[in-house]
């Protein structure tokens, strides 16, 4: 999902936890209560949050240039202040999210850092390009849709800062959801051109959409502890099958076709099976060679280095300010 | 240049919706690169409001004119010399001193300006002037923030922010010159006339540069013709990729 690579293991070395603390702490997640910022918590809680987080942060970030692509080009002024809008909540769910990371004790400087320098992962589908306008609609609808998916149950995690986070997150994502729709539904009812962009945009996009709840819960190796903490409440393979079952009545009533010959459904299930997900593509993009990613983290490191002087220039104002203050 | 409409208060009114739309349009360039996050934030907001007076103003207008049109007509199938803005917004957004430069030289105009148009004769005009015109005032703040924060951080960036305003400044005198139209317009109680605003522009601009410690430029005979059509090189460009879906698919609905 927007933290797909927390499926990696977990390299720290194992702390032995003071067992009666240990126990507590257990119980107060059991019971449902919130862990708040300066109750004790267990190191490896600590750092799966921060890494929870801060990829989800970076996600919303890195998310803001595929769809920043297409604002200048908007095919009506409308939907130009749609657009930007959307590509202005996402902002601010980014710098909601690396204040909630900050609650842990690190600093949203760290975190750029490790986004910038590459040790940091963000969502896999921000990865791919924007070819043409109904990408607009697919985004909203697919990565916004599977992003709510994710986050629905996110505002109950253990965890109070982030919890709250997702609530008012999750609002928003589903308006974005809503409006991606719409715009498909304005192409997919449009001219023959407009339904061969919508098509195409659903073809490049499935795939990876499915891809953005991460491994097979086989696969998977951080699953059993997060569902313990009640920081994770679904499983990756549970989350992506109830996009599928929510997605597909959609994309038919769109009069689109989902680019997956083996999609059938299962009478006996009630869910909708798709067919085998190329995950040599999706570790490939994930390791870093998909389509856009190294354009992606230039085009950050670029406005990190451009706005270099903006930032030393405010706080050597900052710095006289306080100064003549004094 | 004939009039953009035949009718003279839609013409003026497409006029400041022209300016309002190019100027959005290099605000919208900034996202996703801007220096903090939060001004990315404010960015897009300051993109946002200029958006949004557009779509008013032009709304007006084709009320007003009364024909076919309508607010993406305006915007999307009108060549350059149809557009009427004034040069300094279509001026590319070179660095962060540029833009915020450019931005405080055209709210301290836009502020002054939709605050008199609040009390034009025609009500609806007048509604739209008194948002704008709170807009605009925060725009100026932010701008005035960043230019004087700029003018007075480090020695770059006081280099910055000079060579920014020098090279802005032949852009303001185009502001404030009334026209045949300005003057008809204003005279009607319809509209405002641009050279009474000088005053509050140089009052405002004049705090923020010594605040900032940035120079006052000479006053030049400056660069004109975007009023009457006639552009700088940039607006071309800005258009083609504007306009870019609308031509290609003059058919679609969107
Ligand atoms: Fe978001
Ligand atoms: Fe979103």
């Amino acid at each position: 999902m927007y933290a797909q690579a927390l499926n990696a293991k977990d390299a720290a070395p194992a702390i032995a936890e003071d067992p009666v603390k240990l126990a507590v702490f257990q119980a107060r997640i059991d019971a449902e209560e919130k862990i708040e910022p300066n109750d004790w918590m267990p190191a490896q809680y600590r750092r799966t949050l921060i890494r929870q987080i801060s990829q989800h942060a970076h996600s919303e970030v890195i998310g803001m240039q595929p769809e920043g692509n297409w604002v200048t080009r908007a095919p009506t002024l409308a939907r130009k202040a749609q657009l930007l809008a959307k590509i202005q909540d996402e902002a601010g769910h980014g710098l909601y999210l690396y204040s909630a990371a900050e609650t842990l004790g690190v600093s949203r400087e760290e975190l750029y850092d490790q986004l910038l320098s590459g040790r940091a992962k963000y969502s896999s589908i921000f990865n791919y390009p924007t070819l043409n306008y109904a990408d607009m609609g697919a985004i909203g609808w697919l990565v916004d849709g599977a992003a709510i998916m994710n986050q629905i149950p996110l505002c109950r995690c253990s965890y109070g800062p982030y919890a709250r986070a997702m609530i008012l997150v999750c609002k928003e994502e589903s308006f974005h959801q809503r409006q991606g729709y719409a715009i498909m539904l304005a192409m997919a009812r449009g001219t023959a051109e407009q339904r061969a962009m919508a098509q195409d945009a659903l073809d490049r996009f499935w795939w990876p959409s499915l891809m953005m709840f991460g491994p097979h819960d086989s696969n998977s190796v951080h699953s059993e502890l997060s569902m313990k903490w009640k920081i994770k409440r679904f499983t990756n393979d549970g989350l992506r099958q109830k996009f599928i079952d929510a997605t597909v009545p959609q994309a038919h009533y769109l009069g689109l076709t989902i680019p997956d010959p083996d999609l059938r459904f299962d009478e006996a299930t009630g869910h909708w099976e798709h067919g085998v997900i190329d995950w040599d593509e999706f570790n490939r993009v994930l390791a870093g060679d998909g389509p856009c990613n190294r354009q992606r983290l230039k085009h950050r490191r670029d406005a990190e280095a451009d706005g270099q002087w903006v930032r030393e220039a405010a706080a050597a104002y900052a710095a006289k300010q306080r100064k003549a203050a004094a | 240049m004939p009039l953009a409409s035949p009718d003279p208060r839609a013409a003026w009114l497409m006029r400041l919706g022209d300016a309002s739309l190019i100027l959005g349009h290099r605000m919208t360039q900034w996202l996703s690169r801007a220096p903090t996050l939060e001004e990315d934030i404010a960015l897009a907001n300051l993109g946002l409001d200029l958006i949004g007076q557009t779509r008013a103003l032009y709304a007006r207008a084709c009320e007003i004119e009364g024909g076919g049109r309508d607010e993406n007509a305006l915007a999307y199938r009108r060549a350059e010399p149809e557009y009427r803005n004034p040069l300094l917004v279509e001026q590319p957004n070179g660095d962060f001193a540029v833009t915020m430069v450019r931005h405080l030289i055209f709210a301290a105009y836009a502020t002054p300006l939709y605050e008199r148009l609040s009390s034009s004769n025609d009500a609806e005009t007048a509604g739209i002037a008194t948002r704008s015109a709170r807009e605009m005032a925060y725009h100026l703040r932010h701008a005035a923030e960043w230019t004087i924060r700029l003018g007075d951080g480090t020695p770059e960036s006081h280099a910055r922010a000079q060579t920014a305003l020098d090279d802005l400044w032949p852009y303001v005198p185009e502001l404030f010159e009334a026209d045949d139209l300005d003057r008809d317009v204003a005279a009607s109680g319809f509209g405002v006339d641009p050279s009474t605003l000088r005053g509050d522009f140089d009052a405002a601009v004049a705090g923020v540069l010594a605040r900032a410690t940035l120079a006052k430029p000479a006053e030049v005979r400056g660069q004109r013709g975007g009023k009457a059509g006639r552009h700088s090189e940039h607006l071309g460009h800005i258009l083609a990729e504007l306009q870019v879906l609308q031509r290609a698919y003059p058919d679609a609905q969107w």
